[in-house]
């Protein structure tokens, strides 16, 4: 059962990604991204860890995409774009960085033995604040500071127009 | 295995059913209470009180002309109106709407009238479900290719992301005083006596999250995205028919979904003060408690639909960020405050 959900989610996942890319409409290139987004949301939910599950569908799908299509409706794109021709150096740069991206994901497949049951966090909140606030704090501080950081330089940017 | 599914499917049916009933009984309290308020009669000719009149309603709904603009976008412009109506639909499995955790059917546990209990995520379920409503709208305004709908949707999607910060502050507040994600933790919590209620200890939180909800259901005086005057009728200008009928349902289940939440988060669920019943009694008394304080937040976004004029756009998104969010964090400090000091039990 879980299985037949996972394989489900995944394929659904991939081709929803492979959509989100190629597509013409910068609408349905959103959309599919979303799809994208919530079924690996489901994968997490299956992994047990539901929290996780939960905060991506809240931040990435729910949040950040509505921001995306927010914006490409704004901007009022004509649907059908013919691509601009990409420069050779961006070619050349695109595939070297496809390629390393490739090679380590193949590595990690290949090398890294996952031990299952190691961490039975079961979509715990609990267990994931406790590991916030404690062995990971200076990691969550150092987050917290960035995120401010960005917030200011958004209105620095805004008000520099002005 | 198969007791189980059966106790979860009779959750399912039971809540799903309840929740989906209340779309014609509120549309008919909405325009008899309209009607009361505004002094005249309402529909009054349909069965004893207009009571069937949602029923001819819905009739004449199904028999409408079904329009599909020419230039409308035509996969999204049908996907809209399922969005919407999907997500209102799965959202309320995590509340619970009554006790009965000593009580068991067909030898299986039922643990509370509440369709999923396993879920561990709890109320972030809904939130993160609910989140995904904004695609309903903003779709059905793109995709109708009509600007008074693109507008009446890029609207009520700002609107919805801005509301939604506060709304999530405000339930944060009830969850750090609880220390559980599960709803019926947090209605175990607010048992007892009134003044354990999370409105009594969280008065600013309750304020909020109430504001939020108004704006989240899209309701007066936060309803910008049909604001009929300048837009027609919004991101649902083009729809007709049943698929104007999904917007129109998705909307009062959303209704009925924030009443029980409000309910269940600050007015302490199904428990009443000072009684303690068990066994089926206490699930149906339970159930019953839960219903009528649900009713009365029901009849309170009718109330403030008929006695508020609407906000212009710029004093709801003012109100939204400078107003809400700095007092849902205010909250928030006086949560942290109240539980180091040991004020809140």
């Amino acid at each position: 059962m879980e299985l037949v959900v996972f394989y489900v989610a995944a394929a659904v996942a991939v081709v929803s990604a492979l959509v989100a890319v190629s597509h013409r409409s910068p609408v349905v290139n959103v959309l599919s991204l979303v799809v994208t987004f919530f079924c690996v949301a489901v994968n997490y939910a299956l992994l047990g860890a539901s929290f996780l599950a939960a905060a991506q569908i809240l931040v990435y799908a729910g949040a950040i995409m509505v921001l995306f299509l927010f914006v490409v409706m704004l901007l009022n794109a004509p649907s059908e774009q013919p691509t601009p021709e990409p420069r050779p150096v961006q070619r050349v740069a695109g595939l070297a960085l496809a390629a390393i991206t490739g090679a380590g994901a193949l590595f990690l497949l290949l090398a890294v033995r996952v031990t299952p049951g190691v961490a039975p966090i079961d979509g715990n909140a609990v267990a994931l604040g406790r590991l916030l606030v404690g062995p990971y704090l200076f990691a969550f501080e150092l987050i917290s500071v960035l995120l401010l950081a960005a917030l200011v330089g958004a209105l620095v940017l805004v008000k520099r127009k002005h | 295995m198969w007791a189980e599914l059966a106790v979860t499917t009779a959750k399912v049916v039971v809540v799903a059913l309840a929740m989906v009933t209340t779309v014609p009984i509120m549309v008919w309290v909405e325009r008899r209470g309209a009607a009361f308020i505004q002094d005249r009669l309402g529909p009054n000719r349909v069965g004893p009180l207009g009571l069937f009149q949602p029923v001819i309603d819905v009739v004449k709904l199904i028999f409408k002309e079904d329009v599909t603009p020419a230039a409308a976008n035509k996969g999204l412009y049908y996907l809209a109106p399922l969005i919407s109506l999907g997500v209102a639909m799965v959202t309320f499995i995590v509340i619970p709407f009554g006790a009965g955790h000593d009580v068991s059917l067909f030898g299986v546990p039922l643990r509370g009238l509440i369709v999923a209990p396993d879920l561990n995520v709890g109320v972030l379920y809904l939130l993160a479900i609910g989140s995904l409503s904004v695609y309903g709208i903003v779709l059905a305004g793109w995709s109708s290719n009509n600007k008074y709908s693109l507008l009446g949707g890029l609207r009520s999607s700002a609107q919805l992301i801005s509301y939604e910060l506060a709304m999530t502050l405000a339930v944060l507040g009830v969850l750090m005083a609880t220390g559980s994600l599960h709803l019926s933790d947090v209605v175990a919590r607010q048992s007892g006596a009134v003044w354990h209620w999370n409105a009594v200890t969280q008065v600013i939180g309750f304020a909020v999250f109430l504001v939020a909800a108004f704006a989240e259901t899209n309701r007066l005086p936060f309803d910008l995205a049909e604001a009929e005057t300048e837009l027609v009728a919004g991101y649902h200008v083009e729809y007709s028919s049943m698929k104007f009928a999904c917007f129109f349902m998705a909307e009062y289940l959303n209704m009925a979904t924030a009443s029980a939440l409000t309910v269940t988060l600050f007015f302490g669920g199904g428990t009443l003060p000072g009684v303690t019943l068990t066994g089926w009694l206490g699930l149906f008394v339970s159930t019953a408690v839960f219903v009528a304080k649900m009713c009365f937040f029901l009849w309170l976004f009718v109330w403030v639909r008929w006695s508020l004029p609407r906000f212009r756009y710029d004093q709801l998104m003012q109100l939204g960020w400078k107003g809400l969010l700095p007092l849902a964090t205010l909250n928030l400090v006086w949560v942290g405050i109240a539980m180091t000091m040991g004020w809140l039990r």
